[in-house]
C-alpha cells in the first residue's frame, strides 16, 4: 500500500509529537539536575550536582543495596525457575498442571496481599531489615513468572532432540546444561531482563521489609531524599536521574529484548 | 524399596530397556522420574511456598481480626470487610481506583488505537527509533517519573509557565494540590506511562494482520472507518485484552506514584486501595482493616484476571 505524500508528513508529525511527550517530562529532569543551585544565578551544566546529590543522599550505600537485592533475586529466581521449568515442561509428572496454575496464581497476587503478613512474620523471626526480608519475597514473585516462562519455553523443545540425548545416555542434569540452556538463551536473557526490572523498580516490598531503612533500595532512597529537601528540587532532580540512569542505560543496550519481553510475555500471559 | 506391582510401570513401550535382561535397577524408570521431579522441585516449592503461598493465606486469616500489629488480636469476623464498605474514606480510595482505570487503561486505549493504525500504514523510516522512545518510560523507576511530574505540576512548574506563557494565565494553579484537579493530575501520569506500551502492543499486533485483507476491503470500496472496524480492531483483540489487563491491574495497583506525589492529599482526594493498605496497617495501626483491604484488592485483580482470559477464548 503506497501513502501520499501529505499522508506521510502527516505520520511524521504525529509520530514526532508523540515521541517528544514521551521524553519531555524525562528531559525536563534532565534539565532541573544541571541548573544551579543558588536561585539568581543563569549558568548552566552544572554536573558537580550529581555528585552532591550523590553524597547528600546516600546514594552509594542505596545503589550497593539495590545492586545486591537485583544480583540475588535475578539468580535465584533463575536457577529455581529452571528446575521447577524443567519438572513441569519436561519431565511432567502426574499432578504438574496443578502445580503449574498454583505457581500461575501467584503472577496475578499483588504484593499488597503479601506484604503485611510478611512483614509481622519476619519481624518476630528477627529478619526484617535483612536483605533476605527484601530479596526473597521478590524472588517468590519473580519464580512465579519464571516457571510459567522455563516451561513454556522448555514446552516448545522439540522432542526428538530430548529423546536423542536420552538414549546415548544423558541424565536430567546432563540435558539441562549441555542442550536446554544454550538453546534457551534468549529465553533467559529475557526473564533476566524482566526480573531486574522489576526488582529494581519496586517500591513497597523494600519500603516495608526494612523499617529502619538499613536496606533501603535507590528508589526508596530517591523517595527519601524528596521528603528532605522539598526546596532544592535542583539535586532532587539530580537524584531521580541518578536512580533512572542505570535502568535507563540498559534498557537502552537492551532494547530489543526489553520489549520483545514486554510483549511477548504479555501475550503469552 | 520393593518395586510396587502396578499395571503400566514396569516396562513401557518407550522404554529402550523393555525386555532387558539386565538385573534390575533400584528404581524403574519412571519411579526414577518421579524422585528427580520431587529433588529439582523442593527448593523452588519451599521458597515460592514460605514467601507467596503461606503470607496469602495468612492475609485472609488477619483480615477476620482486630490487630495493631503489636499485642494479641480479637478476632471480628467479617466485621473489617463490613467497615470497608462503609468507610467513605476506604470506599473513596476504591472509587478513585475505578477513576484511575479510565486514565491508566481507557484512554490509553483509545489513543493507541489510533496513533497504531496511523503508524502502522505506512512504511516508515525511523520506527524503531519512535518505539524505543514511547517505550522509555516503562523501565525507569515510577519514583522518578513522580518526581519529575511533580516538578511539571508544581506552581512555577511547566505547566503553568506553559499556561502563562499562551495567555491562559487565569487556568494555573498547584494541580497536585487542588482538591478538584488532584486526582485527574495523578491519572495523567498513569496516562502517559501507559499509552507507550499500549501503542507498541497494538502495532505489534496491527503489523500482523495480512496486507491483503485491507487491499481487498479497499477495492470493495470499504472507506477508512470501515477497515478500521471490520479489520483492524478483530485482527488485535488479543493485544486489546492484554493493554486491558496489564494497564487495568497498574491501575489498581497504584502505590509509589500516589506515596511520592500526594499522599492521597489533599484530604482523602487521591487515595487509592494500595495506598490504604499501606496507610491503614503501617500509619493508622489496623492491620485487620488493612488485610480485608488486601484480600479485596487481590480477588478484584483475579476477577479481572480471569474474566479478560474469558473472554480472550471465546472463539
Amino acid at each position: 500500500m503506497r501513502a501520499s505524500t501529505t499522508e506521510k508528513v502527516l505520520n511524521y508529525v504525529v509520530l514526532v509529537a508523540f515521541a517528544a511527550q514521551a521524553l519531555v517530562p524525562i528531559l525536563y529532569v534532565l534539565v532541573l539536575a544541571l541548573q544551579p543551585e543558588r536561585i539568581g544565578d543563569n549558568s548552566f551544566w552544572h554536573l558537580e550536582n550529581f555528585a552532591t546529590a550523590w553524597e547528600q543522599g546516600h546514594f552509594s550505600q542505596y545503589m550497593t543495596n539495590s545492586v545486591i537485592i537485583a544480583v540475588l533475586v535475578v539468580s535465584l529466581a533463575l536457577v529455581l525457575s529452571l528446575m521447577s521449568g524443567y519438572v513441569l515442561g519436561i519431565l511432567r509428572p502426574r499432578g504438574g498442571d496443578i502445580l503449574f496454575y498454583v505457581f500461575l496464581l501467584g503472577i496475578m497476587v499483588p504484593s499488597e496481599a503479601i506484604v503485611l503478613p510478611l512483614f509481622f512474620d519476619l519481624r518476630d523471626a528477627g529478619l526484617t531489615d535483612t536483605i533476605w526480608a527484601v530479596a526473597l519475597p521478590q524472588t517468590a514473585q519473580s519464580l512465579a513468572f519464571g516457571t510459567f516462562w522455563m516451561r513454556a519455553f522448555f514446552r516448545g523443545v522439540n522432542p526428538a532432540i530430548l529423546e536423542a540425548a536420552r538414549i546415548d545416555g544423558a541424565g536430567d542434569l546432563r540435558i539441562l546444561t549441555s542442550i536446554l540452556l544454550p538453546l534457551g538463551r534468549p529465553a533467559i536473557v529475557t526473564q533476566v531482563v524482566l526480573t531486574f526490572m522489576w526488582t529494581w523498580n519496586d517500591f513497597l516490598i523494600p519500603l516495608v521489609m526494612s523499617p529502619s531503612g538499613k536496606m533501603r533500595t535507590a528508589p526508596l532512597g530517591l523517595a527519601f531524599f524528596q521528603g528532605q529537601y522539598t526546596q532544592g528540587s535542583t539535586l532532587l532532580a539530580a537524584g531521580a536521574v541518578l536512580v533512572a540512569l542505570p535502568m535507563v542505560v540498559l534498557y537502552l543496550l537492551l532494547q530489543k529484548q526489553f520489549i520483545s519481553g514486554m510483549t511477548e510475555g504479555a501475550v503469552k500471559g | 524399596m520393593t518395586a510396587p506391582i502396578m499395571p503400566g510401570t514396569a516396562a513401557t513401550p518407550q522404554s529402550p530397556h523393555a525386555g532387558d535382561p539386565r538385573p534390575r535397577r533400584l528404581l524403574n524408570k519412571r519411579q526414577g522420574r518421579a524422585v528427580i521431579s520431587v529433588v529439582l522441585l523442593a527448593l523452588p516449592l519451599l521458597v515460592y511456598g514460605l514467601f507467596m503461598l503461606y503470607p496469602l493465606g495468612r492475609v485472609l486469616m488477619l483480615s477476620f481480626y482486630r490487630w495493631d500489629g503489636l499485642g494479641v488480636g480479637e478476632w471480628v469476623g467479617v466485621n473489617n470487610y463490613v467497615k470497608t464498605f462503609s468507610d467513605d474514606r476506604l470506599l473513596g480510595a476504591f472509587l478513585h481506583a475505578l477513576i484511575l482505570i479510565i486514565f491508566y487503561a481507557v484512554i490509553p486505549l483509545a489513543v493507541g488505537l489510533v496513533l497504531a493504525t496511523l503508524l502502522t500504514r505506512a512504511q516508515m523510516r525511523g520506527l524503531g527509533f519512535f518505539r524505543t522512545v514511547v517505550f522509555l518510560p516503562q523501565v525507569i523507576a515510577m519514583v522518578v517519573l513522580a518526581i519529575a511530574w511533580r516538578r511539571i505540576y508544581a506552581p512555577d512548574g511547566l505547566l503553568n509557565s506553559l499556561l502563562r506563557g499562551i495567555g491562559l494565565g487565569a487556568l494555573t494553579r498547584t494541580w497536585l494540590g487542588d482538591f478538584s484537579t488532584a486526582l485527574i493530575a495523578v491519572g495523567l501520569i498513569g496516562t502517559w506511562v501507559s499509552t507507550g506500551l499500549v501503542t507498541v502492543l497494538l502495532m505489534s499486533g496491527i503489523s500482523n494482520i495480512p496486507k491483503d485483507y485491507y487491499e481487498a476491503a479497499t477495492l470493495d470500496g470499504a472507506g477508512w472507518w470501515r477497515r478500521f472496524w471490520h479489520i483492524t480492531i478483530p485482527g488485535v483483540r488479543a493485544e486489546i485484552l492484554v493493554s486491558l489487563t496489564l494497564t487495568v491491574i497498574a491501575a489498581l495497583k497504584t502505590f509509589d506514584l500516589v506515596y511520592v506525589t500526594t499522599s492521597g492529599g489533599p484530604g482523602t482526594s487521591t487515595t487509592v486501595p494500595s495506598y490504604e493498605v499501606y496507610n491503614q496497617a503501617f500509619r493508622l495501626g489496623s492491620v485487620g482493616t488493612a488485610s480485608s483491604l488486601a484480600v479485596i484488592l487481590t480477588l478484584v485483580i483475579f476477577a479481572i484476571n480471569l474474566t479478560i482470559n474469558l473472554l480472550g477464548e471465546r472463539d
